[in-house]
């Protein structure tokens, strides 16, 4: 049954607060300005060793006036819930206009967006994490601690579960109101194997990605088989634990989506963020190698490579139904036939590169942050008639089978990237072998991407992600999933971490 | 709107839980950003959040939830109250068990009313950023950058006696120059208590010497190199180790700190450097909260043990590890003395003379770094961390600065490198490039270090 907005964000005086704002607004002469009222409830629960941890149930409530005022910027929020206070942020935001417009240079424009009045969009989720009982809540992490401690390979475990409902009421002066909703869960079950004689120690992950759904993630097996990941992973990790330590080198590899997703994030979903490619971020998450004077240029991988950009996608933790400056969610292509050809906008770097419209990439993570350009969900897609992950397998004589996402790093142009994972396999003469341990892959983001020979078909496909992507001063943060098939790379440099630490 | 103390009083008097813990913290702050030499952001905000902790004790331990709500008002808190004693009592019992509460601590400003900001507090700042856009746009160079004044306070009442207050002031400034074409940048931070204290046109001086600097590259390979690392790369290693100084995990044997054949390493000289790795709430010009504030309990951190008094600790103590972080719980798992983590953080040696440029005139052939990006953990076993050098590497050669180079991926680990610590400058503020954003108050030396990691060459410029 299609879930409808809560009736108690409903029942906050949403229109009366942003005609208080707006009206204001309009009378200090801006020309534009918008209002969000937003209620954003996250609770986490971590337990160690099947003992609860931290638990905590936190509701951030809260209202933002952004206006345009003399060609500048001006941004104010706060926690009262009035029409008195909506039109003193009006104030606020005129007023820190008014102080910042020294350092303006460049008058800010916006790139026209159709207005959308009374409208409303919900997530796809079927049971709303929030009327789960506590004790089942725990009661589920607690059972599954005590199934991985039951093993004698598994000394410790961590169960984490975090979930989100996010509430945005927006409205500006074109007259676009939209009313919105979304919920999403991240669950993780990490084991630990301890030799407390050597000293040595790993952990084993789970891979179930954070997903847009809701409760049922956890609970139905036909959506994703955390009995069957549960029995594995005591195995997984016994077997980590006592496999070889790689010798470093150049290998074949095939990187399955559970890692491949976070490569894709760092080396091409904030890659071709426009606004970190204009500079915008050039004293804190950086900027890119991928220019605009390359767009429709630039070799970014090989022409198996195709990737798109969306804010639509079932169960995406990037899906909206209209973004924070009131764009309507759209899908675009971001590399086509390994050559750019598309960003991820906003409505004010839309009309600066003289594009005709955003595509709906403005997202702030509270009432109290201004919106900012931030990541679509940034997907590889997968070969129509393309091969199985076996048959990718079959194609390599030296290499190694890389499954879950652990360690990342990237430089602040997007060209030298770090990933560790959780499972490393030997690949020999086209068979799969034994696990590896204290292996990492580094490479530069267009070698790799042109060293990419194979990607999967759509029986290999999967959607991966992540809650936290950090960007913007003050620092956001962003929910964002990230879909690809597996894929084979060619010749890519790997690493041993511990010789790597060896002084 | 009600004050932070009624509120705090009012959720005491309508818990029904055993004890209860109520924090009210409020927080009022004004930032800017720029770009390409213009605005790009600003903002102002206000929020206001109260977070209440029911304990619910049994014969077999204590259940605890932790509930915070925005923008709550006096006729918000029973409910508010009630759900969080729901909470408590359908958890299992909680892994930090059942100490008793901090009693009887009142703070004679806790009836002070929370801190505020003013926008008026940037027309300082504008006046100097407008000079230094001018001057960048007419050498063909532009500024990036980040400011930012927060005020927040923070209000700890307990049902057993506790009333105190922390107020912390934070301001921080940043500063990024890049060459027209990009191929230059350099970087310069502050974070300090006022914003009056922020002298713009220093930055740009510092600034202008490193894009001088870089006026000639040259290309330099991976490899291990005597490496210069200033105040803010030290701190960014340092905050790291820090983190990953809790007792549990240790204890546990999951942690760089955990000994073979079990307990922990503390006691252990992890190098004859004597360097001194230090906390202390009164820290002159990085004053912090002098009690312990917890929300939430995590690993390193109990709601048992809020209001608990923070002494100084050293945590390596002339190059011995002599604490690690510490709760009342993992001090009495462990064995060793209750040290709670305190938010600052200060490295100092006990030979530690002059500055960077001292240091760097002893090297006879190496590299001077400006900051570190991208820092992650590689091998939790060794803490090998990884990251990029960022804004400006330079080569040195006959202790002279003769040229740039390109950027470099690392991979070091920060207890490993304790040992090839070869000189240290004398100790100074500073602010960490990357974890400035969540641990602004550090004290920091340059450091030199004999054969730094530079595991491969990144083309970022």
């Amino acid at each position: 049954m299609p879930r409808s907005i809560d009736d108690d964000f409903r029942a906050l005086p949403l229109q009366l607060l942003a005609d208080a704002a707006l009206s204001r607004a309009r009378d200090l002469g801006v020309s534009h300005a918008d209002v969000r009222v937003e209620r954003i409830r996250t609770a986490a629960l971590r337990l160690h060793d099947a003992r609860p941890e931290t638990s905590y149930d936190e509701e951030e409530r809260g209202l933002c006036v952004r206006v345009i005022h003399d060609g500048t910027w001006g941004f104010a929020g706060g926690a009262v819930l009035t029409p008195e206070a909506a039109a003193a942020l009006a104030d606020e935001a005129v007023a820190i206009a008014k102080a910042s417009r020294p350092v303006n240079t460049e008058p800010v424009e916006l790139a026209p967006e159709p207005t959308y009045a009374g409208v409303t969009w919900v997530s796809d989720y079927d049971i709303d994490p929030f009327d789960v009982p506590e004790a089942d809540r725990v009661g589920l992490l607690q059972d599954w601690s005590r199934r991985l401690l039951d093993h004698g390979s598994v000394h410790h475990t961590d169960a984490t579960l975090r979930q989100v409902k996010e509430n945005k009421f927006y409205a500006d002066l074109s007259g676009t109101s939209t009313t919105q909703q979304r919920v999403r869960v991240l669950c993780e079950l990490e084991a630990a194997w301890v030799d407390a004689r050597s000293g040595r120690f790993e952990s084993m992950r789970t891979l179930a990605p954070p997903v847009g759904r809701g409760w049922e993630f956890l609970t139905r097996r036909d959506i994703y088989d955390w009995d069957e990941e549960l029995t594995e992973i005591p195995m997984l990790l016994a077997e980590k634990a006592a496999a070889p330590s790689v010798d470093a080198g150049n290998y074949d590899l095939v990187i399955h989506p559970s890692n491949l997703f976070l490569t894709i994030h760092e080396s091409i979903g904030h890659a071709t963020e426009l606004d970190r490619a204009l500079g915008y971020e050039a004293n804190y998450a950086g900027t890119s190698f991928a220019t605009p004077d390359q767009l429709g240029s630039l070799v970014y991988g090989s022409p198996v490579m195709h990737v798109t950009g969306d804010r639509q996608a079932q169960y995406g933790l990037a899906t909206i139904g209209w973004d924070d400056e009131g764009v309507a969610a759209q899908t675009w292509d971001i590399i086509k036939d390994g050559t750019l050809v598309g960003y991820q906008l906003d409505r004010r770097i839309a009309r600066h590169t003289g594009q005709t419209r955003s595509n709906g990439c403005a997202f702030a993570d509270s009432p109290l942050h201004v919106p900012i350009q931030r990541m679509a969900n940034v997907s590889l897609q997968p070969a129509a008639d393309g091969p199985s992950t076996d048959e990718l397998i079959a194609g390599v004589d030296n290499g190694i089978y890389i499954v879950g996402d652990k360690s990342w790093s990237i430089d602040m142009q997007r060209y030298n990237f770090q990933f560790t994972g959780q499972r490393f396999y030997r690949i020999r003469n086209g068979q799969l072998g034994g696990m590896l341990r204290d292996v990492a892959y580094q490479a530069t983001t267009t070698d790799f991407w042109r060293s990419m020979e194979a990607v999967g078909g759509p029986d290999t496909y999967e959607l991966g992600g992540a809650f936290n992507c950090g960007k913007g001063q003050p620092g956001q943060t962003a929910p964002v999933s990230h879909g690809c098939p597996t894929a084979l790379f060619r010749g890519v440099r790997i690493l041993n971490t511990m010789a790597e630490a060896a002084s | 709107m009600s004050s932070p103390q009624e509120l705090a009083e009012r959720a005491l008097e309508l818990s029904k839980a055993d004890d209860c813990v109520v924090l009210v913290s409020t927080d009022h702050t004004v930032n800017v950003r720029w770009a390409n030499n213009t605005l790009t952001t600003n903002g102002t905000a206000r929020s206001h959040e109260v977070t209440v902790i029911s304990i619910v004790r049994g014969s077999d331990g204590a259940r605890i939830a932790s509930m915070s709500r925005s923008g709550v008002e006096l006729g918000d808190l029973e409910d508010l109250v009630g759900e969080s004693r729901a909470l408590a009592e359908n958890e299992p019992t909680a892994a930090d068990d059942e100490a008793p509460l901090v009693r009887d601590r009142t703070a004679a400003d806790w009836g002070s009313a929370p801190g505020e900001t003013t926008i008026s507090e940037f027309e300082h700042l504008t006046t100097g950023l407008a000079a230094s856009f001018d001057a960048a746009a007419s050498a063909g160079e532009g500024r990036y950058g980040y400011a930012e004044h927060d005020v927040s306070s923070l209000y700890l009442a307990t049902s057993t006696g506790v009333r105190l207050r922390h107020q912390q002031p934070a301001t921080r400034v940043e500063l990024t120059g890049r060459s027209g074409d990009g191929s230059r940048s350099a970087w310069a931070g502050v974070s300090t208590a006022a914003l009056q204290d922020v002298d713009i046109a220093a930055l740009e001086a510092d600034l202008r010497q490193r894009l001088a600097w870089s006026r000639r590259k040259v290309d330099m390979p991976a490899g291990r190199y005597d490496t210069v690392l200033p105040p803010s790369a030290v701190a960014d290693l340092f905050i790291y180790l820090y983190w990953s100084m809790g007792a549990l995990d240790a204890h546990e044997g999951h942690s760089v700190f955990a000994k073979a054949g079990g307990g922990t390493r503390v006691g252990e000289q992890l190098t004859d450097v004597p360097l001194t790795l230090r906390s202390d709430p009164a820290m002159t010009e990085q004053e912090c909260a002098q009690f312990v504030a917890a929300s939430v309990s995590s690993r390193q951190s109990s709601v048992f043990d809020n209001g608990l008094p923070l002494a100084p600790t050293a945590w390596i103590d002339r190059g011995r590890l002599s604490a690690l972080l510490q709760t009342r719980h993992s001090a009495d798992i462990t064995g060793l003395p209750l040290t709670p983590a305190i938010d600052n953080l200060e490295l100092v040696t006990a030979d530690g003379a002059g500055d960077v440029s001292s240091l760097v005139a002893g090297v006879d052939r190496g590299l001077l770094l400006t900051c570190l990006w991208y820092i992650r953990e590689v091998d939790p076993q060794t803490l090998l961390l990884t990251g990029l050098t960022r804004d400006g590497v330079f080569l040195v050669e006959g202790g002279e600065v003769v040229a740039a180079v390109n950027n470099f991926r690392f991979n070091e680990s920060p207890v490993g490198m304790l040992r090839r610590v070869s000189a240290a400058s004398e100790t100074t503020n500073t602010l960490a490039r990357e974890w400035g954003d969540y641990f602004t108050r550090t004290r920091m030396p340059a450091l030199r270090i004999t054969d730094f990691n530079m595991s491969t060459v990144s083309q970022a410029s």
